[in-house]
């Protein structure tokens, strides 16, 4: 049986030294399956850029296991990496700070392509056209610098650039959180064909709730470092069990005026991942929460098929009052 | 804008809603900005209506703060790293309602616990880096309420926040206006947000109002080509496509940045368009109780 493309277990990542300890990754074990759009979903301090970092290497793990197509990844040294990163390629929110100001667009990809020794000589040009046209820009812009270019036009160089290498993984980190919602539309139209042009898997790392119901078939919903609950799209964004999933989308604004405003607001702010409450880091917020959250990290409780969350007021959890979806499945 | 009601300016960027609040606010930065046409009719406190426009540089600074007040996106920016946030409140108030500085820092007391700061007493003493994004810009809406204004501008507030906490934000702008009964000016790129907050709509592109209506009227029944296609556009719209993509009714092209041609500046990316709107830079029309729409062929969207 082939590996999941990516596998992740009771993945730990803490910053700095106690007293100053930052506990931005607790116990996070999810996978990529071949071919899916898996969302991150959370606001800050959720740990889900650093999820993303973790399985690019970009930072060393603390504790627990990544394996990439069946390898474990977490404790090997760079140099060996170094071939796996031409099958993970990462698309960044800023399309102003991630691209090099003083080079044209021929040499930001031709630098991934040279990184793996990819269309050497003559097949350059050709390739560079190809991909430019691929995501929707002109095989005479491979000689501007990135400022000729808009936001979006920018943000589709940075995914010509993940591209160039043929990568079976991308991370992409917020790709349209800094683009104008006319722009955002476009990109993200583009992100679904080339997924299914090239059999990408993908990590969709966003706060916007929409987005990832858009984009993903399954989300994990990430809260101050730690998985609150995951599931496919649809079930997790109509049918939320976790309590903070439910307050999260009751948050998010409907652009509909007459949509019902049922506002169980969260009172206080997120705590500081230097200290998280011990036990279920959402207790402090939880409208739900009693002391026996405060003795236990609640463990995840499944809720049909591939769908779980971890609260243990499970019971008391209804399903979300939010309408049933309509018919069409998301596969 | 009526006392009482928001107003929302809903557009993307570049598209003039900041310019419109800054020229509002007499705070175009000059010399290169500066009012070239038109009328900023303003009735204050004391009843009298007065042109903000053509009002003088030191009377403005009277109005802004006692009568006009503007919240910004990022409240860092905005307040002043050195001075406790009581302090800051403080401030204001002796300068622009004349108290001593026992009862400013009363009143500063005062205003962190209305915008529901917890332990407010305490808290005035804290600087703004010892409060996280959504503390703060509760600090800036305490220091644009301590004077009591009747216009709050509010510019991009609750953009740079977490959404559970933009939420809260949300729905403390809303208590004071009605408590308070102050017009609001909401400045947004956000549709989502323009639906819970906003009365009325203005909506805008490459530095133009393109329609004007109710908010319920904006996304039932749209009557500018951008309005719909803004819309359109939002991912909550997207239809599903046979092979399972949710695809988005997205705008073509971009914003055009110089307008050398005469015509209607959307008409680039309209699916409306013929011949006349290139033409001629079409006029805001009443189609409409209290509706106006740039565009001529706007029976073409019924």
């Amino acid at each position: 049986m082939t590996p999941p493309l990516v596998s992740v277990h009771n993945l730990c990542k803490r910053f700095g030294q106690p007293p100053a300890l930052v506990h931005a990754v607790e116990d996070v074990s999810f996978e990529v399956r071949r071919g899916e759009v898996l969302g991150l979903v959370g606001e800050s301090g959720s740990g889900k850029s650093t999820i993303g970092r973790l399985i690019l290497r970009a930072l060393d793990p603390s504790e627990g296991d990544i394996a990439f197509d069946g390898l474990p990844i977490a404790r090997i040294s760079q140099r060996q990496m170094r071939p796996l990163r031409r099958r993970m390629q990462m698309v960044f929110q800023d399309p102003y700070a991630s691209l090099n100001p003083r080079l044209r667009v021929r040499d930001i990809i031709g630098e991934a392509l040279d990184a793996h020794g990819l269309a050497p000589g003559k097949a350059r040009r050709a390739r560079l056209a190809e991909l430019l046209e691929t995501v929707g820009l002109e095989a005479a812009h491979t000689d501007r610098f990135p400022h000729e270019f808009s936001g979006g036009q920018r943000q589709r160089i940075g995914i010509a650039r993940a591209l160039a290498v043929e990568p079976d993984l991308i991370i992409a980190d917020e790709p349209v959180s800094a683009l104008d919602v006319s722009v955002q539309a476009q990109v993200l139209n583009l992100l679904q064909d080339l997924r299914r042009r090239f059999g990408l898997s993908m990590l969709f790392i966003s706060h916007d709730l929409d987005v990832v119901e858009l984009m993903c078939d399954r989300i994990i919903v990430l809260y101050l470092g730690r998985v609150m609950e995951i599931g496919p799209a649809e079930q997790v964004c109509r049918s939320p069990r976790h309590p903070y999933t439910q307050a999260l989308l009751a948050a998010s604004p409907r652009p509909d005026p007459d949509a019902p405003r049922v506002r169980r607001l969260l009172t206080g702010d997120i705590p500081s991942p230097l200290s998280p409450p011990s036990g279920c880091v959402f207790r402090t917020r939880c409208p739900l929460a009693t002391e026996a959250c405060a003795r236990q990290i609640p463990p995840m409780i499944a809720a049909g098929h591939d769908h779980a969350f971890a609260c243990i007021h499970a019971d008391a959890v209804p399903p979300s009052a939010l309408p049933e979806a309509t018919g069409d499945d998301i596969r | 804008m009526f006392a009482g009601r928001v107003t929302a300016l809903v557009g993307e960027s570049g598209s003039g809603k900041s310019v419109t609040s800054l020229a509002v606010m007499g705070l175009l930065p000059r010399p290169s900005g500066r009012i070239a046409a038109g009328s900023v009719a303003y009735t204050g406190k004391s009843g009298v209506t007065v042109d903000l426009a053509r009002t003088p540089a030191s009377a403005m600074r009277a109005y802004r703060g006692s009568e006009i007040a503007m919240i910004f996106q990022e409240p860092m920016t905005s307040l002043n790293p050195v001075l406790s946030v009581g302090e800051q409140i403080a401030e204001q108030v002796r300068l622009h309602m004349r108290l001593d500085a026992a009862a400013a820092w009363r009143r500063a007391e005062d205003m962190l616990g209305l915008v529901e700061i917890p332990d407010a007493r305490r808290r005035a003493h804290d600087y703004p880096h010892q409060m996280s994004g959504g503390m703060r810009q509760r600090v800036m809406i305490a220091l644009a309420m301590s004077c009591n204004p009747r216009l709050l501008i509010a510019d991009e507030p609750t953009t740079a926040l977490d959404v559970t906490i933009q939420a809260q934000i949300l729905a403390l702008i809303d208590q004071l206006r009605k408590t308070h009964g102050m017009g609001v000016l909401f400045i947004t790129h956000n549709l989502g947000v323009v639906a819970e907050v906003a009365d009325t709509v203005s909506v805008m592109y490459a530095g133009e109002m393109v329609e004007r209506t109710d908010v319920r009227t904006l996304f039932r029944a749209p009557r500018h080509p951008y309005s719909q296609a803004l819309i359109d556009c939002l991912p909550a719209r997207a239809a599903r496509a046979a092979d399972g993509r949710r695809l988005i009714r997205a705008i073509p092209g971009s914003v055009a940045t110089a307008f050398a041609a005469p015509g209607c500046r959307f008409a680039p990316r309209c699916a409306f368009r013929d011949d006349a709107c290139e033409a001629a830079l079409p006029d805001l029309r009443e189609i409409g109780e209290g509706h106006v729409s740039r565009c001529r062929r706007w029976e073409a969207l019924a």
